[in-house]
This record gives structure tokens, C-alpha cells and sequence, in this order.
């Protein structure tokens, strides 16, 4: 079985602030890392490749930096890796940066199931992944929290919702999505890690592409613009009620009421 | 192409220039300030570098006949045509946005057996409710839910489609606005929208605390998720109004890749972490019996009941139910602390819940330095009472 995982590179802190006077970003380090929640998805890669055999091999797109990300996916047992890289995709949306992923994964290699995180902690939207699924036209299963088997033809596997569990099976090629904790990510290894060093990482742009046509990636392509930037308005109340216990129960009620929490 | 062009003469402070960046995306090489492709498009370093140092230049792209998508789409969210919530809150928008674009509100519905689950909608100011009933469309498939919605899509062209962010909004979503190569917003907390039917969508961006007011000028259907509880649920009004639409679809459209095999309904959610809603005990609670009443207290909310450490001490609640630093880091939409003095042990792991409400009978008790509202009063007093109206407006007999 072949497998992809998509891996971002994050920065290490969320720690984002705003400059109410000034309107500027300011992040307090620089730091980057591998998205938090792509460790779940590579983690869920390496053990099927284990069981059951084949590659697993992982892609990203970012800036040349992101290169550390491939790295460490190869001090975790990743076979093989590519970064999609190209000043032309600065600025992608989600629309934009899936359909460059997407372009990147057909030129990168052949796959029978592409694994994805759940979200990513600084874009977040989680819509990477199915978007990403639409462009290569194939089945998608998101919310994945257990791997039951593998067949020649296809994946079983059990999909989170809110009120039950379902189990679904998947005709390969497809795209899964999974749950943080459906297994605990192992540790880089350090000898995987030395012998990694000297690993190549495959480099596409925008010219190794089957798609060039310039309008469809980075700001060109991403329908969505952001109009501005704004620090929330926080309102916290904080109120201190002293009253008979019967008035602060109606109180009590009316704000819980008020607050949704009583569909 | 849209990009940003760099006047390295008109830059002065190179360094300046840089830290401006919040990306990292400006770098000097050679004296020569470049834009490496971690560039969010933020355009920051335009409006708040040195005049005309960065410049922002976009070919003039055609512009989309607008007039051609009407109306504002809302995606019936249903398990088994048990709507979702959600919906309705999305409905209650939809026809605040229609009404300032004067346009009408539509609702899709897909799935099977739920043409006679539809008439609800109409209570909620539809216009048009268009039902995709067939038993290929039983459970949600990825494949035949998004046949159905483009479908939907191509026939009618709303300006405008909301979808619940919920397990399946969030799958479908994102799917047809690949299919149409359009923008979608995911997790919107503010919607409006201005007179040439651009939605104006506002959400929490780059993983901090910031907020974006974010576009989809050029592209139609404009498409939003939104999670549940954000928007408010609008009145129920007594009589239908609005249609209903059968819509018949190609079965050979309707092929799947996915087979569902199995449907298990889960066991309630047992651990704190992932509660919405925690009723915290603390050394007020005199007996273990009386955690019962506690326990009756999140049932009717949803939630579930957690401890200090003296109580999981004394064995009343396991260890996994205890909040704090030597116990576990919650971050749910409401805590009600009962009896809790508000030790820094304690308010470590829960300080970041959305809503903090504590009643303590200690005017003096540091809980009331984090609470957003705080009852002095006395617990066996308060939440016997609380359970009585809660039940009554529910409903529940007492
Ligand atoms: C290293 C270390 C780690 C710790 N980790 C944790 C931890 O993870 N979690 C934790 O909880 N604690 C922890 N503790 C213990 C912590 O310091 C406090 O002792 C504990 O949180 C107090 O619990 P409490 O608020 O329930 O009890 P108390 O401090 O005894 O407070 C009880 C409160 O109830 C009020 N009260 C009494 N009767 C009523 C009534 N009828 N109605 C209304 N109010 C009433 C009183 O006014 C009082 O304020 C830790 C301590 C240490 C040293
Ligand atoms: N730039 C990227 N490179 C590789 N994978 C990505 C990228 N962005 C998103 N993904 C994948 O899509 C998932 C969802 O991301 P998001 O939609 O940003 O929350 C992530 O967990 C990754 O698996």
C-alpha cells in the first residue's frame, strides 16, 4: 500500500498579539514545527505500513524552511518526501492551497490512501484535507478515530460523530482525515535521524506542475481576501451578585438561559 | 497575478521593514529586501511600511455577473432527518442577510425519508425548501451528499450558502467549493452583508487572537460554515410558510465509493476534558450523597460533574474527574464551581473555561476573582432551587 501524508510546518507558538494602536502582528518567536495533529496522521501511516506493508511517503507545501518538517518525518520512519515550494503560492487560500497540493501530489508519486491531520493550528479550518480529496476526485472519510483493516481494494475504517460511531468502508484510492489520539506519535529516532541527514527531498514549483497557469495559485487563485485584520472585542463580565439564595437562583437561571446551555 | 512589488530605494530601515512581518516572509539578500513564500498576502508590510516601499499590484480580472446567483442557501444538517439545531440558527441568519439583499431564503434537504420531516422548516421563514429524497441518499456518504449539492447549486445559484460546522458540514463544505472553485469560510463568527450581495465574513484567523473580515468578491456561490450555538435561534412561527420542492435526481449520479456498514450509538461522553459543560464540586459538597444533586445538575445541562482534589481525595469521584494542576486542564463553554474556595492549584485548570459561574458562601473566596459571575449564596440552597426551573422549563416532570 502507498501512502501519502500531507504535513505542514506551524509556528512553534500561538501565541499571535495584536497592537490595537498600530493594527501589527506581532509573534513572539519564530520558531516553526510540524503541525501538531499531522503527527497523528503520519503515526497512523507508519503503523499501516507495518501491518500491512508498502511506503509511506509525506508531502508539504511551505516555504524552503518547511524542509525541517520533511526531516523529521524521516527520523520517524517516512520512506520518502517532497515540498511543494514556489514564491508564486504566497498567500493561497484554502481553495489555493489545496489545488497546489493536489497538482503537487499527482506530479510527486502514485497513492492508494493520502492521510491528512485533523486541522492545522494556524490556518484551522480542517477544510484542507476534503478539498484536497474533491480536486483528485476521490472518496474522502474525515473525523477517522480507528483503522479496523485493510483489504487489496479498500479500507475500513470507523468515523467519529457527534452521537455515534460509523463504520464505513472505503474503495481505494482515497482520502482519510484523523482524529488526534488514534495513535500515540513515536519519537524521532535518532539513528533514523543520522541516516536521514543526507536523504533527498523532492522540490516542485510551480514550472514541474501539469497546471501553470499562474492565475490559479497563491492570491491569484484564492477567491477568498482577507479585508483586514482586528483585535477581538473581549467582553468579559464579571459580575459578583450577593442576594436572597432565591433571587440568585432566578439569576442564575436567566443567565444560563441566556447562554444556550439549555437546548 | 496579484503580487507585491518591492521599491528597494524607498525602503530606508531594511531591519524595520522586516520586523513588520509577522510571517517571516521578508528577508534581505544583498541589501535587498525579497518576499520568500511564507508571504500570507497580509499586505501589513504595505500599509504600515515606509510610503511605497511595498506595492500591491493585481491584473484586472473580469468581473462576475452577480445578478445571475440569488438568494441565500442554508444546508439542512441532519442525522437520520433529526435536523440539527444548527440549521435553524443558520435559517434565523439567512433571513436577516436575504432581507437586506431583498432576496429569497432557500433550504436544501438531503437524505432519505425526510420529505414529511420538512414541513418544519417552514416555520423558520423559508422561502423554498428543496428536498433530495431517495434511499440512495440514506446516511451521509460524502460522494451522492455532494452530487445532490451541486446539483442544488446548478439549478437554483444562490449568492450564498451556510452550512453548520459540524462533522458532516465540515466534510461537505469544503467539497463543492473545490467543485465550484469557490471561497468557503470556515468557523465564521459574524456574518453580514453589503448591498452588492458580498458576504462579509468574520472569524478568528492565524491561530492567535485575531479576528479577519474576510471577502469572496469575485466568486459565486460564496460559501460559510459556522459553528453551532453562534448565531441565534430565531421564533418558531406557528404556521408554515414557503414550499416544498421535490427535487429528483439521476440515480447514476448518486454512485459511491463508500459503503456504510455499521452505526453504533456511543456511550455518553465520560471524560471532563471534553465536556461542554462542568459542574465542579468542591469542599462545600458536605457527603458524597449529595454529589447526586450535582450529578442531576449536569444531566439537565448536558454536562458532567468534576472535583477538587479534596473530594477525589476522600474517594467520592475518581481521580479523572479532578480539575487542576495535579489533575486535568478543561476548557469548557461553561464551569459552575460548587463549594470551591478558588485555590491556584484549582484555577490553573480551568481559568481559560469560556463561562466561569461559582457559588461559595465566602463573599472573601478567591474563586470570585476568576468568576465571570459569582453567587455568594449557599449551595444547598441555590442548586435544589436551580434544578426545579430548569426541570419546569424543560418541561421534565419534577
Ligand atoms: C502541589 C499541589 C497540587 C494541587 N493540585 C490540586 C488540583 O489539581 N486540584 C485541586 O482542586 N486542588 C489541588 N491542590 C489542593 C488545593 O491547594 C486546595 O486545597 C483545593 O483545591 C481546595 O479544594 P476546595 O476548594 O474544594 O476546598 P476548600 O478550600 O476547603 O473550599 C471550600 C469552599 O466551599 C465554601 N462552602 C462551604 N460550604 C458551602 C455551601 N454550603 N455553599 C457554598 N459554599 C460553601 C467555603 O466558603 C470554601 O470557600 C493542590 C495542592 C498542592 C500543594
Ligand atoms: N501547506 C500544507 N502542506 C501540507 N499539508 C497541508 C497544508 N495545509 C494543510 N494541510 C493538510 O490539511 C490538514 C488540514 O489543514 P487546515 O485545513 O489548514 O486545518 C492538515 O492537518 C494537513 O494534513
Amino acid at each position: 500500500m502507498e501512502i501519502l501524508v500531507c504535513i505542514k510546518q506551524v509556528p512553534g507558538t500561538n501565541e499571535v498579539k495584536i497592537d490595537p494602536a498600530t493594527g501589527v502582528l506581532n509573534r513572539n518567536g519564530v520558531d516553526s514545527k510540524m503541525n501538531p495533529y499531522d503527527l497523528y496522521a503520519l503515526e497512523t501511516a507508519l503503523r499501516l505500513k507495518e501491518k500491512y506493508g508498502g511506503t509511506v511517503n509525506v508531502i508539504s507545501m511551505g516555504p524552503p524552511q518547511a524542509q525541517a518538517i520533511i526531516y523529521e518525518a524521516y527520523a520517524m520512519g517516512a520512506d520518502d518526501g517532497a515540498l511543494v515550494s514556489d514564491r508564486k503560492f504566497g498567500g493561497s487560500d484554502v481553495l489555493a492551497t489545496s489545488y497546489t497540493l493536489s497538482q503537487g501530489i499527482t506530479k510527486f508519486r502514485k497513492f492508494d490512501l493520502i492521510i491528512c491531520g485533523k486541522q492545522t493550528t494556524d490556518g484551522d479550518t480542517a477544510q484542507v484535507g476534503p478539498e484536497i480529496s474533491e480536486y483528485l476526485k476521490i472518496p474522502s472519510v474525515c473525523n477517522v478515530i480507528k483503522i479496523i483493516s485493510v483489504n487489496e481494494t479498500s479500507i475500513i475504517v470507523e468515523m467519529d460523530m457527534p452521537h455515534h460511531v460509523e463504520t464505513l468502508q472505503v474503495d481505494f484510492p482515497c482520502l482519510l482525515t484523523v482524529e488526534k489520539d488514534i495513535f500515540q506519535p513515536r519519537l524521532p529516532s535518532y539513528i533514523k535521524k543520522m541516516a536521514s541527514k543526507k536523504q533527498n527531498i523532492q522540490i516542485l514549483a510551480l514550472l514541474d506542475f501539469d497546471d501553470q497557469d499562474e492565475k490559479k495559485y497563491g492570491l491569484s487563485g484564492s477567491p477568498t481576501q482577507v479585508q483586514r485584520i482586528f483585535p477581538p472585542t473581549i467582553k468579559k463580565d464579571r459580575e459578583l451578585w450577593q442576594n436572597s439564595n432565591l433571587v440568585l437562583t432566578d439569576k442564575m437561571f436567566d443567565k444560563i438561559k441566556e447562554l444556550k446551555f439549555m437546548e | 497575478m496579484a503580487k507585491l512589488i518591492v521599491h528597494q530605494e524607498k525602503i530606508g530601515n531594511i531591519q524595520e521593514l522586516l520586523a513588520l512581518c509577522p510571517f517571516s516572509a521578508l528577508e534581505e539578500e544583498n541589501g535587498q529586501v525579497k518576499i520568500n513564500s511564507a508571504c500570507k498576502m497580509c499586505q501589513i508590510c504595505v500599509k504600515k511600511g515606509p510610503s511605497g516601499a511595498v506595492e500591491y499590484v493585481t491584473d484586472t480580472v473580469k468581473q462576475i455577473d452577480k445578478t445571475q446567483w440569488q438568494g441565500v442557501a442554508v444546508y439542512v444538517d441532519h442525522v437520520d432527518g433529526v435536523i440539527h439545531p444548527v440549521t435553524y440558527e443558520l435559517l434565523g441568519k439567512a433571513r436577516e442577510l436575504a432581507d437586506k439583499i431583498n432576496q429569497p431564503v432557500y433550504a436544501l434537504f438531503i437524505g432519505s425519508k425526510i420529505t414529511t420531516k420538512s414541513h418544519e422548516l417552514l416555520h423558520y421563514g423559508v422561502d423554498k425548501a428543496y428536498i433530495y429524497d431517495t434511499p440512495s441518499l440514506e446516511h451521509f456518504k460524502i460522494e451522492p451528499y455532494a452530487a445532490a449539492f451541486e446539483d442544488f447549486i446548478q439549478h437554483i445559484k444562490p449568492t450564498a450558502i451556510l452550512v453548520g460546522a459540524t462533522t458532516i458540514g465540515r466534510q461537505l463544505a469544503p467539497r463543492i467549493a473545490a467543485r465550484f472553485g469557490t471561497g468557503l469560510t470556515a468557523d465564521c463568527t459574524v456574518l453580514e452583508i453589503s448591498e452588492n450581495t458580498d458576504l462579509v465574513q468574520i472569524r478568528p484567523a492565524f491561530g492567535g487572537n485575531i479576528m479577519a473580515q474576510i471577502l469572496t468578491p469575485n466568486h459565486r456561490p460564496q460559501i460559510a460554515t459556522v459553528r453551532y450555538k453562534v448565531m441565534n435561534i430565531p421564533k418558531r412561527e406557528p404556521i408554515e410558510t414557503g414550499e416544498i420542492i421535490a427535487c429528483p435526481i439521476n440515480e447514476a449520479k448518486l454512485r459511491c465509493n463508500v459503503q456504510v456498514l455499521n452505526v453504533v450509538p456511543k456511550e455518553k461522553e465520560k471524560f471532563i476534558d471534553s465536556a461542554e459543560v462542568l459542574i465542579v464540586a468542591g469542599r462545600g459538597v458536605k457527603k458524597q450523597a449529595d454529589l447526586e444533586m450535582l450529578k442531576e445538575l449536569a444531566d439537565l445541562l448536558g454536562g458532567q460533574v468534576a472535583a477538587t482534589r479534596p473530594i477525589t481525595e476522600a474517594g467520592w469521584l475518581d481521580a479523572k474527574h479532578q480539575v487542576g494542576l495535579s489533575g486535568r486542564t478543561v476548557r469548557p463553554k461553561l464551569i459552575i464551581t460548587c463549594g470551591v474556595s478558588g485555590s491556584v492549584q484549582f484555577v490553573a485548570g480551568m481559568n481559560h473555561s469560556d463561562v466561569i459561574m461559582s457559588i461559595n458562601k465566602d463573599p472573601k473566596a478567591n474563586i470570585f476573582h476568576v468568576a465571570n459571575y459569582g453567587l455568594v449564596g449557599d449551595i444547598y440552597d441555590i442548586i435544589p432551587k436551580l434544578i426545579e426551573k430548569i426541570k419546569i422549563a424543560k418541561g421534565v416532570s419534577a
